[in-house]
């Protein structure tokens, strides 16, 4: 009797989410009432904020766009039972190989040629630093959750010492490299639309947008209709399986920690080649964190990420603008908002799925004459 | 110290005789990441603002920025909300301050730590942190009994080193024997923010013979004030006065200013006095000090007082040059 039923599929990715979702943000409206706001009207503010006042579409896309790029990179390693806690440095160093490309060739290649060898280098250095945390778990056993956490501060040493010494622009003192020249800087959305003549208001918003959706078509194409993916989910389910099915484990995961660094590392195409246009210290400001929850969330499907990217997206563009309205919500209210609508959606994320499995159950299960 | 005090008593006294500007005055100002309670650079400047506020009644619109995109598209919704004076803290803010003020040339910009760049419509305000330094490092060296004085700086960038090389300069000024055993926290902007590791690196300064410990930490220097004080040595202080943070166990602080800075920028924009440019804030221009008060009036001697009063004389006068990190990215000491 006590058994819990399964949860339909349907309920499982559609209504537990927003159910979660709307438990966090009752919660947060609890929190927004005890600092004497009118919740009712910070949600006004945040959706506003995120969508409608001038830009702000195209700054909520832009956040979108990082959180795609981190969330497939924790997805496709949490496919094979991996945890790349890494997605920040493998990003960092990602930004450093587009930067290192731009800096040492933007004055002698056309941008035809640079912005895709700058997008594979991001890709490749950012692959390139999860291949040691891969290769310890791999071959001896290191957990890779460890050693990526390590390996984010490494990334931060290397960016600094780099930045703050020989990549630091002369004559100031603000550790950054100087700016590449134009024909490095991918086109904004305003720069592409306004040449066909469509008029919206400036943002950061960028064609790396469209990079990161082509790149959830990869995924989705790699993890369900190739070889690979097979292996690597198999890898994920059962390793025992796996082994007992002659995929070569160890290559395997290294391979699916790659991707993943490779993900990661694009995030920073968005970033240094899209936004700042030069290398800075923190670009990735933590979106590598924030991937592990928009994976989570979007239950490691690219179709649920891309929901979800959105969703911490609009919470991050439209909290600032609460920001702003409010000098009472400051951004440390902000943390704790978002950091509830984690804890329920991610963290929390099936506390809520016997009762509700039983209650659709006995909906189910209910007689003929009572029409749902 | 004394000449910020001239100033600001000026300050007030044109205030007073001002009329109230134009309407459309509406100040606002864009914290950096350690946010506006640091207890230390950030919260210098909210000092500022909260002056301004207080004698003028003029609301100070803030913000805080957590992340790089925040700091442009914040300046320029609080402008398209009508801000008229801006004050962006901390070198960080740079590049998007220079993006902004080009595309508002009628709104008036400030930035505190920068000196480098060139608009017609902002300010900027630089300290002299490497004097302040040399100061309180001529005060740790004197009062060093064991010959090792310790440094704890937070993120390790251009201008923390930049404490860091005054103050060895001002310590080999005493005796040339000293050891300075230096450390920052971090690389990222956590370290700003990490008392409990500043504590860890204070506490292996000590084990390692210091019994001097100045930090250069913001948030950071709290767990090294605080480690000190608990192993009965002396911490120096840093930004704001923190002799108070704990009594008779803080030798000094350098205070640097930018609560000056931060009033300063928003009360000449209310008097119509803006003008853009580099302002420069040294110990002649009582922008960075060390820190006398009832809480280390016991730790410092006569003979220490007259040392650093007479380093202080020669780096005004010029007869002391103090080495400036920033000038050539280098520490020769």
């Amino acid at each position: 009797m006590s058994s819990v039923p399964p949860l339909p599929r349907w309920a499982d990715v559609g209504l537990l989410p927003i159910i979660n979702l709307v438990i966090a943000l009752l919660v947060s409206g609890l929190v927004v009432l005890a600092v004497g706001e009118n919740p009712l009207r910070a949600i006004d503010i945040m959706l506003q904020g995120a969508f409608l006042y001038e830009g702000s579409l195209g700054y909520t896309l832009y956040y979108t766009t990082n959180f795609i790029f981190t969330g497939l990179a924790v997805s496709v390693a949490f496919h094979a039972l991996l945890f790349n806690i890494g997605g920040e440095g493998q990003a960092y160093i990602g930004g450093l190989g587009a930067g290192l490309v731009c800096l040492a060739l933007d004055a002698v290649l056309p941008g035809l040629v640079l912005i895709p060898l700058a997008i594979v280098a991001a890709a490749a250095f950012g692959a390139g630093w999860a291949l040691a945390p891969a290769w310890l778990q791999a071959y001896r056993g290191s957990h890779v959750v460890i050693t990526t956490i390590m390996f984010n501060f490494i990334a931060a040493g290397v960016m600094v010492s780099l930045l703050a010494g020989p990549l630091i622009k002369p004559g100031q003192s603000s550790p950054t490299s100087r700016r590449f020249s134009e024909n490095a800087q991918i086109p904004d959305m305003q720069e592409i639309l306004g040449a066909v003549g469509i008029e919206i208001a400036r943002s950061p918003l960028n064609l790396s947008f469209v990079l990161a959706i082509a790149a959830c078509v990869f995924v989705w194409l790699l993890i369900w209709h190739t070889r690979f993916g097979y292996a690597v989910r198999t890898l994920g389910h059962s390793p025992q399986a796996a082994a007992y099915a002659g995929i070569r484990i160890p290559r395997t995961i290294i391979a699916a920690m790659a991707v993943s660094g490779g993900l990661a590392g694009l995030m920073a195409v968005n970033e240094v080649l899209g936004v700042q246009h030069r290398l800075l210290l923190n670009f990735t400001a933590g979106y590598g964190f924030t991937g592990i929850a928009v994976s989570l969330m979007g239950r490691n499907h690219p179709i649920g990420i891309v929901l979800a990217s959105l969703l911490f997206g609009a919470l991050y563009q439209g909290g600032s603008e609460l920001d702003l309205e409010f000098q009472t919500i400051t951004r440390d209210m902000l943390l704790v908002i978002q950091g509830l609508i984690i804890l329920f959606s991610g963290a929390l994320a099936y506390m809520l799925n016997p009762p509700l499995a039983r209650l659709i159950a006995s909906l189910a299960h209910r007689p003929r004459e009572a029409p749902a | 110290m004394k000449s910020a005090f001239r100033l600001l008593a000026a300050a007030a006294v044109s205030l007073a005789a001002a009329t109230v500007q134009a309407a459309d005055f509406k100040p606002a100002v864009v914290y950096d990441m350690g946010g506006k309670f640091d207890k230390s650079f950030n919260e210098g400047v909210y000092n500022g603002v909260k002056r301004f506020t207080e004698e003028t009644g003029i609301e100070v619109t803030e913000f805080e920025v957590t992340n790089e995109a925040q700091r442009q598209r914040a300046m320029e919704r609080l402008i398209q909300r009508g801000a008229t004076v801006l004050l962006g803290v901390g070198f960080g803010q740079a590049d998007a301050i220079t993006a902004v003020a080009e595309a508002n040339p009628d709104v008036q910009f400030g930035i505190i730590d920068v000196f480098w760049l060139d608009q017609p419509n902002l300010r900027q305000y630089s300290f002299k942190e490497h004097e302040g330094s040399y100061l309180v490092g001529v005060a740790a060296a004197m009062k060093s009994e064991s010959g090792t004085v310790g440094f704890v700086g937070g993120m390790d960038v251009p201008l923390i080193r930049k404490f860091a090389c005054g103050y060895v300069q001002g310590v080999k000024s005493v005796s040339a024997d000293i050891q300075v055993l230096q450390n920052m926290t971090g690389t990222t902007p956590s370290a700003w923010n990490d008392p409990v590791k500043g504590g860890e690196l204070a506490q292996s300064q000590i084990d390692r013979g210091a019994d001097v410990v100045y930090h250069a930490a913001g948030g950071t220097g709290i767990g090294v004030i605080q480690t000190t004080a608990d192993a009965g040595k002396l911490a120096i202080g840093v930004d704001a006065n923190q002799n108070y943070l704990a009594p008779g166990k803080v030798l000094t602080s350098m205070v640097k200013r930018v609560d000056v800075a931060a009033y300063q920028h928003f009360a000449d924009a209310h008097k119509g006095m803006f003008s853009a440019g580099v302002v420069q804030l040294g110990l002649a221009e009582g922008g960075v000090d060390w820190a006398v008060d009832e809480y280390n009036r016991d730790l410092v001697s006569g003979e220490i007082e007259a040392a650093v009063a007479a380093a202080k004389e020669a780096i005004i006068s010029g007869a002391i040059t103090v080495h400036n990190y920033e000038e050539d990215q280098s520490c020769p000491f």
